[in-house]
């Protein structure tokens, strides 16, 4: 598969690539934390407040029918990328961990009692860990983790054996944002079927890399944020099952989200709306979907392909380095890639890599528990996008070699 | 010598530098250098926690004279901790919390003191001001 542009073309698209770092050009590879934006989101969002800025849903008027209408029409955009059955199953929200807290709330309140499990895995991100336990909490529930392997990979066999009959919901990240992994989502969620389970999957980090088909996986709820798929900040999804959207309480109550109020009783909307309190981050949402049309047009079985390239070729060039360790070695993986080289601090390492303009992260990750299972106090992470370049990596493999000289 | 003198040294020293990469290199010298941290202080009690570098700092004070030994699990970050420790050890409480500290702007790593960088380095030069304090209101009531 070839990508519908060239490589010059593409950064083109993304003004920022072209910013100097202490004097030397930009090598951009902390995508996991946050994507950047193309010329295509940027000037839709600013062309809104230009031209087409009321509140959604509301106005009889000109300008609020114009701007509802993009905004349904951007649901339909998110439907339709993740393939989703029908639209109003698409719940806008602030965000990958906003989603997951909703969930955890209202699923909460729904359906978990005293003494219930909740399965989540031992590589998840803070943000599908910590709702979680404040639910457990609440509830006197219990938290269950699935181990992994030191390659990275979830232990199906011990899986299997924490789906109790008191398990309620299983909560796993579809790819690791430290690991790079690819979860076998599907067959985790056959699994907690069997057993009349449902599942939510985290897209943090999935949903860029690659095709992600909601009925497909059949999970019942995957989320994600749209600053990780190129798209703006304080916009995320929570897709969810009608059926089972349509049993759960609100998690927020407010304007919009309401059919009927009066001071004795209130009747709520009906879906999406119900899980939509309070005005929306409406040219959030209209920019997000202009950055998953432009993924779309790119081709995104092209951006995956091209991904797993650049992948390859870092972790070629970064093994070749001697005493150096990838922490994350899945055959499934995407182009997120964890690595210590030797006994050198991972803040050292960065801040040298910073200073020849290379933008990693390091750190925990937000994966604390991650970081204990493998006894290190954190990692470089290098997670790579469709817009960077081989020279970029081979600058990176470069840098690292440097600062193992540094450090000598 | 003065905390200003002695600031004004190592801003002395560092201009000698040409880039970017020698200041690092002094620095991870430095941090090399540092004397070894007491096991035995590594306690939770002396230990400053950043999101990216932890530093453990552990002060005496003795004929009204504070001093510091401090260390952090990153190089850069010790190399750092024994310029403050150089800076700020050996002197009365007034002289540190009246202290105005301006070398590391002036020696290029202001990133490094940060509060978005959370690396412990500035939550280090805090708790010195803090121990100074105690010290210096316990003095006063002695």
């Amino acid at each position: 598969m070839k990508l519908a542009k060239s490589i010059e073309e593409i950064r083109s698209d993304f003004p920022i690539l072209s910013t100097k770092a202490h004097g030397k050009p930009l090598i951009y590879l902390d995508n996991g934390a946050t994507t950047q934006k193309p010329l295509q989101v940027i000037s839709v969002m600013e062309e809104l407040y230009r031209t087409t800025n009321a509140n959604v849903h509301r106005g009889v008027h000109y300008l609020s029918d114009r701007v509802s209408e993009r905004y349904e029409s951007a649901r339909e955009t998110v439907r339709a990328f993740i393939n989703a059955r029908d639209r109003e199953e698409i719940i806008f929200t602030a965000g990958t961990t906003a989603s997951i807290n909703a969930v955890a709330f209202s699923f909460g309140e729904r359906f978990v009692g005293e003494g219930d499990e909740i399965l989540i895995s031992g590589m998840e991100h803070h943000a599908n860990i910590v709702p979680w336990q404040m639910l457990c909490e609440r509830k006197k529930a219990i938290l269950k983790v699935i181990p992994f392997s030191d390659e990275g990979v979830l232990d199906l066999d011990a899986y299997r054996r924490l789906l109790t009959e008191r398990t309620r919901i299983v909560a796993i990240t579809h790819v690791s944002n430290v690991l790079g992994t690819v979860n076998p989502v599907k067959e985790i969620v056959t699994e907690a079927h069997q057993h009349g389970i449902p599942v939510l999957v985290d897209g943090a980090q999935g949903i860029q890399h690659g095709i992600v088909d909601v009925q497909d996986l059949d999970c019942e709820f995957y989320v994600f944020s749209g600053h990780k798929v190129y798209g703006p900040n304080g916009i995320g999804v929570l897709y969810g099952k009608a059926d089972l959207l349509n049993d759960l309480p609100p998690y927020q109550g407010g304007g919009d989200m309401v059919a009927n109020v009066t001071f004795e009783k209130t009747t709520y909307n009906v879906l999406p709306f119900k899980f939509e309190a309070g005005t929306t981050n409406f040219t959030g949402a209209i920019g997000l979907a202009a950055a998953l049309d432009y993924l779309s047009s790119l081709g995104r079985k092209a951006v995956a392909e091209r991904e797993q390239a650049l992948l390859a070729r870092a972790t070629a060039g970064l093994s070749a380095i001697e005493g150096l360790r990838i922490y994350g070695t899945a055959l499934q993986k995407v182009s997120v890639i964890s690595f210590l080289p030797g006994a050198i601090h991972q803040y050292d390492a960065g801040m040298i890599l910073d200073k020849m303009g290379i933008a990693v992260r390091t750190g925990t990750h937000c994966a604390q528990p991650l970081m204990e299972r493998y006894g290190i106090s954190g990692t470089i992470r290098a997670s790579i996008a469709f817009y960077n370049t081989e020279e970029e990596i081979e600058a990176l493999v470069k840098g690292v070699r440097k600062v193992t000289e540094m450090f000598a | 010598m003065t905390i200003n003198e002695i600031q004004d040294l190592i801003i002395e020293e560092f201009a000698q530098f040409g880039d970017w990469m020698e200041r690092y290199e002094y620095l991870i010298d430095l941090g090399r250098s540092l004397p070894p941290f007491d096991e035995r202080h590594k306690t939770p009690e002396y230990l400053i926690e950043g999101c990216q570098s932890k530093v453990w700092l552990f002060p005496t004070f003795e004929n009204g004279i504070i001093t510091f030994t401090a260390e952090s699990d990153a190089l850069i970050t010790s190399g750092i901790v024994a310029l403050l420790v150089r800076v700020f050890s050996g002197r009365t409480p007034s002289e540190i919390v009246e202290a105005n500290i301006y070398f590391i702007e002036k020696i290029g790593l202001r990133e490094n003191l940060s509060p978005t960088r959370s690396n412990g380095l500035l939550a280090m030069m805090k708790q010195m001001r803090l121990y100074a304090l105690a010290y210096k209101s316990k003095q006063e009531h002695s």
